[in-house]
């Protein structure tokens, strides 16, 4: 525990000296993505299943900031730490063990996806676009996302030698997966065949439990079903990234 | 402190390590001198827990380094071959991150940075990234930062290496301090001068094997003669002077540039070399190295 915590802690410290290079993606950008879409667009839309499609809109920001957020912080900067930074060599040199450099990184991609998904939700309801109590498990429902993405990645990332690997990654998976995982329009629309791609892609559960909190609704799995698919994702990828960690760092 | 027999590291086909025998007592500075892909590095990162014995026996602090890694590591210091520092951060949260790894309380972790940034003199830098600091700052640096956990062992890998001269000076005054608190060190380096100033005992290595063992002295005394003579004869090739010159000296071991003489008495060999009628374009005489050590065992210089 006290390795993960170290690991944990030096990713903090150096979130302190860069936060204000991820200002912009962490927390401006997706702003800027509900009050164009939400609003500017929504304009034209009158309502989504009865709501309006600024309330309808926000949960699915929110889940997709937090899953783009935990990719893009398990790529270069997990890669990095083996080839460039070679921070984990550093700590493979000390008594932290492999398990305790993952876990630290997954603890601080939840600290990470917390902040943001707070933030969001505080201006999300400057405009109103909150409608339940329950929007309080919204933050958690992220961290959960966030780890159900980011292990899987960071495994991938200790996996590959060459970075030109992570734009396939953005280009047929975290891209895709946030124009059609019900983020911008319901997964009912998408023809009967693509449906289950959307229903496969992490970001759906979180979308959909993010939307029923915020509108006071049921999801359309039940709860559990949800929660356990992307616990699934984050249990297998912590998995396949102490494989990854391991193969790389020993020998 | 270190207990090696019959030590093998393999990968695949290749033999990085090929049956060494090793022992080293506290408080001792031992030395692994060779060339590139002699086998150092993968001895050292045996010894460092972080590379799994192929065969053989190997003990470290009394420990089984596969099965006890961890407790091991909690008392080694290491400092790379690459430096593995955080660029971003600056020089002072270096330390205290990495001092974390150990499970050393912040407080404590501050006052050690403190400290042997006083040591290895850059407290001048302490806030500054460490992205524009100098090669040899970081390598002070990363020995600071191998001494967090005031470990019973510290290894260094090829620690000047790629340094200027004045450099290494420093980094091998501050390594003569430690030695001096009793701290044991152990150190892989091809320099020869490296190795004379820090290693009161060494091996050297050739093809993943020991081909030698002792102290500076002692191996010069052993392999070597007492002085060298260098010749230079033009542009002849220097092994068409071997025949000629057969007899002077204990030995002649002729390189592409020149011609090395071995003789207790370096001047004398000189003044026979004259006396048979050859006048070198430049002569030489000087006491010998384990770099001629080196030559001598292996037939190869150490850094080409």
């Amino acid at each position: 525990m006290d390795g993960t915590l170290a690991v944990f802690n030096r990713a903090l410290v150096s979130y302190r000296r860069l936060w204000q290079a991820s200002v912009f993606s962490s927390f401006i950008l997706p702003v800027l993505f509900v009050l164009s879409i939400g609003i500017g667009v929504g304009g034209y839309i009158s309502d989504v299943g009865g709501v309006s499609y600024l309330d309808w809109i926000v949960p699915g920001v929110l889940a997709s900031t937090a899953f783009q957020m935990a990719v893009g912080e398990s790529t270069f900067p997990v890669l990095g730490d083996f080839k460039w930074v070679r921070g984990f060599h550093a700590m493979r040199a000390t008594p932290v063990r492999i398990a305790d450099m993952i876990s630290g990184y997954q603890l601080y991609i939840v600290f990470r996806v917390l902040i943001a998904s707070v933030v969001f939700l505080g201006v999300s309801a400057l405009f109103g676009a909150i409608h339940s109590p329950w929007v309080v498990l919204t933050p958690f429902v992220c961290a959960l996302l966030g780890v159900a993405v980011s292990a899987p990645t960071s495994a991938f990332a200790a996996t590959i030698e060459n970075d030109s690997y992570f734009a396939l990654l953005f280009r047929f998976l975290v891209i895709p997966s946030t124009l059609f995982a019900g983020v911008f329009f319901p997964v009912s629309q998408l023809p009967e065949l693509l449906r289950p791609l959307a229903y496969a892609s992490p970001l759906w559960h979180a979308v959909e439990l993010c939307r029923a909190a915020t509108l006071g609704v049921a999801p359309p799995w039940p709860v559990a079903a949800h929660v356990a698919y992307l616990l699934a994702w984050a249990g297998l990828g912590y998995l396949l990234a102490l494989r990854a960690f391991r193969r790389r760092l020993s020998d | 402190m270190i207990y090696a027999r019959g030590l093998v590291k393999r990968f695949g086909d290749f033999t990085a390590v090929d049956g060494i025998d090793l022992e080293v007592a506290p408080g001792e500075a031992f030395g692994f001198l060779g060339p590139n892909g002699a086998g150092k590095s993968s001895t050292m990162r045996m010894i460092g827990c972080v590379s799994t014995p192929t065969a053989g026996e190997l003990r470290i602090l009394g420990m089984d380094p596969v099965r006890e890694g961890p407790a091991i590591r909690a008392r080694l210091g290491v400092c790379p071959q690459t430096d593995n520092l955080d660029p971003d951060l600056t020089v002072f949260e270096n330390l205290t991150t990495y001092a974390r790894y150990f499970g050393i309380p912040r407080a404590e972790g501050r006052r050690r940075a403190t400290e042997l940034l006083e040591f290895v003199q850059l407290t001048e830098k302490s806030g500054s990234t460490v992205d524009p600091l100098s090669g040899g700052m970081k390598r002070r640096l990363s020995i600071a930062r191998a001494m967090i956990n005031e470990p019973d062992l510290v290894l260094l890998d090829e620690p000047t290496t790629g340094l200027d001269p004045q450099a290494r000076h420093l980094l091998w005054e501050r390594l003569f301090r430690l030695k001096q608190r009793g701290v044991t060190l152990v150190l892989t380096t091809h320099y020869m001068d490296e190795a004379e100033q820090l290693c009161d005992r060494l091996v050297v290595m050739d093809a993943g094997k020991i081909v030698a063992e002792g102290s500076p002295r002692h191996l010069i005394e052993t392999y070597s003669t007492r002085e060298v003579v260098e010749l230079r004869f033009g542009d002849d090739a220097p092994a068409t002077y071997v025949e000629k010159l057969a007899g002077i000296g204990e030995r002649l071991d002729p390189l592409p540039d020149r011609l090395l003489l071995y003789s207790a008495d370096g001047d004398a060999a000189v003044n026979e070399v004259h006396r048979r009628g050859f006048t070198p374009s430049s002569v030489l005489v000087r006491r010998s190295t384990l770099e001629d050590v080196f030559l001598i065992l292996t037939g190869r210089t150490l850094v080409d």
